[in-house]
């Protein structure tokens, strides 16, 4: 029994790294191309296979031999061991993340007896979970910072903690809606209670129930990725950021960081605004009409549909996230600051007070 | 007696309160990117599909394969013009490597055998390594022997030697070095056909 379990989450985990690290691997096609469509040119296109150019696909595969054959330089007054550690600690904690979001309801599979969750680790405090991993990715980005032993290096890294601290705190403010609305931390449970319906017709969608949430949280987690309009840590055209002193896939990884700390925000809000895996109107036993009438649906198809939903909407909001950071110019350091403090953490806190208030007005107090 | 200047006061313009709320401002922005994102991505899978070529779908020429279009004016790498008989139109009257301000241009002339000619030149080089493409050989030449519309513009060598034109080059703008067959019919000094290539140039810059 033990066995079958282990084995079970052993697929599952190789499920989500594969598919996790394919997709922030993508992002660097994504990234070209989006760019080169919205500023009116083409993106990289030149590298081949046998002729092949596959719009530029292959890129991604030149980079990442690229990175593994260069020389990894170690800077001589570094700390070598904090040095080595810091990309490590970056993508660690991003991956590791990953383990909470129910990415598909749950599948039955003929042999077994208990259905199959499709999520790595059923944590109860799955959302604690990931803020916290979230939050001890910043040690990666300051340990680089903080043993490089260059300014430029520390000064990104100093940067990217005050950021990570005071964003962070919006984007916790901001799901305590979520939470109070819902009533749970446990992301699963939250996206089956998402498959509700409001009046038979909307569906309870977190951006629904919580609007004002779904902005701050959406704000605060693109600063939260280090990504432009947000990327005061990296500044690649002024102080190049807390990598300064990495090359090679140490330096990959970093960037690869950024990848999956955007996918993981995308996963994130999707799990918590947009319902996660739920199709609207499609029930665990078929589709529901709002005019009444059911089609049923098989398990498979019902799960299919399920991670189809939503590996589409993480992909949207990839999409999204992407054209923000092609958009938007960079914050100057005060105004992030203002932002994070002055504006979105107040708001998020007005938030909870209305929502608290709401809630017992509609009676819906635990 | 005080003049009292006159002061234009501008004030700097004060944002608006739904400039400050930052929304619809990214929002304004969001548009125009996303615009141009589905603008584009529509107009590259029509290309794909053969539709709508005469719109751009972006600004980049894909430089090796698409050449950018040249305005007639634009000055790019000489040529020697050429008589119906296939000797340069050029009669070695020195006038354009006199004016050439790089000293670039290497004449040696040689006694023509019409009469009604003077000269031709023996020797015609041009090292395009040291040539500002100035354009000022074409203007001042009185027989309309030299011109600089090729549209050839890819000028890299591996070597400065390879920079330098003979008389072969810039009659023959397709030709390119090495050159190991000569087949102009008037005579001339080129290595290919064994002589020693010694003239004016080499004295320059020696």
């Amino acid at each position: 029994m033990i066995i079958e379990v282990l084995i079970i989450k052993l697929v599952l985990a190789g499920i989500v790294f594969f598919g996790v690290l394919n997709f922030a691997g993508l992002h660097t096609w994504v990234e070209r191309k989006q760019s080169a469509l919205i500023q009116d040119r083409i993106g990289a296109n030149r590298a081949d296979i046998f002729g092949f150019r596959l719009l530029g696909l292959f890129h991604g595969i030149a980079d990442a031999v690229k990175m593994f054959t260069k020389e990894d330089i170690i800077p001589a007054g570094a700390n070598k061991t904090l040095h080595t550690l810091a990309p490590f600690f970056s993508v660690f904690f991003a991956l590791v993340a990953f383990a909470a979001i129910p990415f598909g309801p749950d599948l039955t599979l003929p042999w077994l007896e208990n259905p199959v969750e499709l999520q790595v680790a059923k944590i109860n405090a799955a959302l604690l979970y990931i803020f916290a991993m979230l939050s001890l990715g910043v040690y990666g980005v300051i340990l680089a910072g903080f043993a490089s032993r260059n300014n430029y290096a520390i000064l990104g890294g100093l940067r990217a903690t005050a950021q990570m601290i005071s964003y962070e705190i919006a984007l916790g403010v901001s799901v305590i809606g979520v939470i109070m609305v819902y009533q749970t931390m446990d992301l699963s449970v939250m996206v089956e209670k998402q498959g509700h319906m409001i009046f038979g017709l909307i569906p309870c969608w977190g951006i629904i129930v919580q609007p004002v949430a779904f902005i701050i949280f959406l704000t605060a987690a693109l600063a939260e990725t280090k990504r432009a309009p947000f990327d005061l840590p990296e500044c690649e055209s002024e102080i190049i950021g807390y990598f300064v002193e990495y090359s090679g896939m140490k330096f990959g990884m970093f960037f690869l960081t950024d990848f999956l700390e955007t996918i993981m925000v995308a996963c994130l809000a999707t799990t918590l605004f947009l319902g996660g895996w739920q199709v609207p109107f499609l029930m665990s036993d078929g589709i529901h009409f709002p005019w009444g009438g059911v089609l049923p649906v098989s398990n498979w198809i019902y799960v299919l549909l399920g991670v189809m939903s939503f590996s589409m909407k993480v992909v949207i909001f990839c999409w999204f996230f992407m054209q923000i950071r092609w958009t938007l110019p960079r914050f100057r350091y005060d105004q992030l600051m203002t932002l994070g403090w002055k504006g979105l953490f107040p708001i998020a806190v007005v938030n909870i007070v209305v929502t608290a208030v709401i809630l017992v007005f509609l009676g819906e107090q635990p | 007696m005080t003049t009292k200047a006159k002061v234009k006061v501008v004030r700097r313009p004060e944002l608006t309160f739904w400039e400050k709320l930052y929304i619809p401002q990214i929002l304004c922005g969001l548009k125009i990117t996303t615009t141009h994102f589905y603008r584009n991505l529509y107009l590259h899978i029509a290309h794909r599909l053969g539709r709508l070529k005469h719109l751009r779908a972006s600004a980049t020429i894909q430089y090796p394969e698409e050449l950018r279009p040249l305005m007639s004016r634009f000055r790019s790498r000489h040529r020697l013009t050429v008589r119906e008989d296939g000797t340069p139109r050029c009669v070695g009257c020195m006038l354009c490597e006199t004016v050439c301000p790089a000293k670039c241009i290497a004449i040696v002339p040689g006694e023509h055998p019409d009469p009604h000619v003077e000269k031709y030149p023996v020797r015609f080089d041009i090292d395009l390594g040291v040539c500002v493409y100035c354009g000022y050989c074409v203007e001042v030449c009185p027989e309309d022997a030299i011109r600089m519309d090729t549209g050839i513009l890819d000028l890299a060598a591996y070597s400065r030697e390879s920079m330098r034109l003979d008389i072969h080059e810039l009659m023959n703008p397709e030709l390119r070095k090495p050159i190991n067959d000569c087949s102009l019919t008037f005579p001339h000094q080129c290595k290919v056909t064994g002589e020693e290539m010694k003239g004016s140039w080499e004295e320059a810059n020696s």
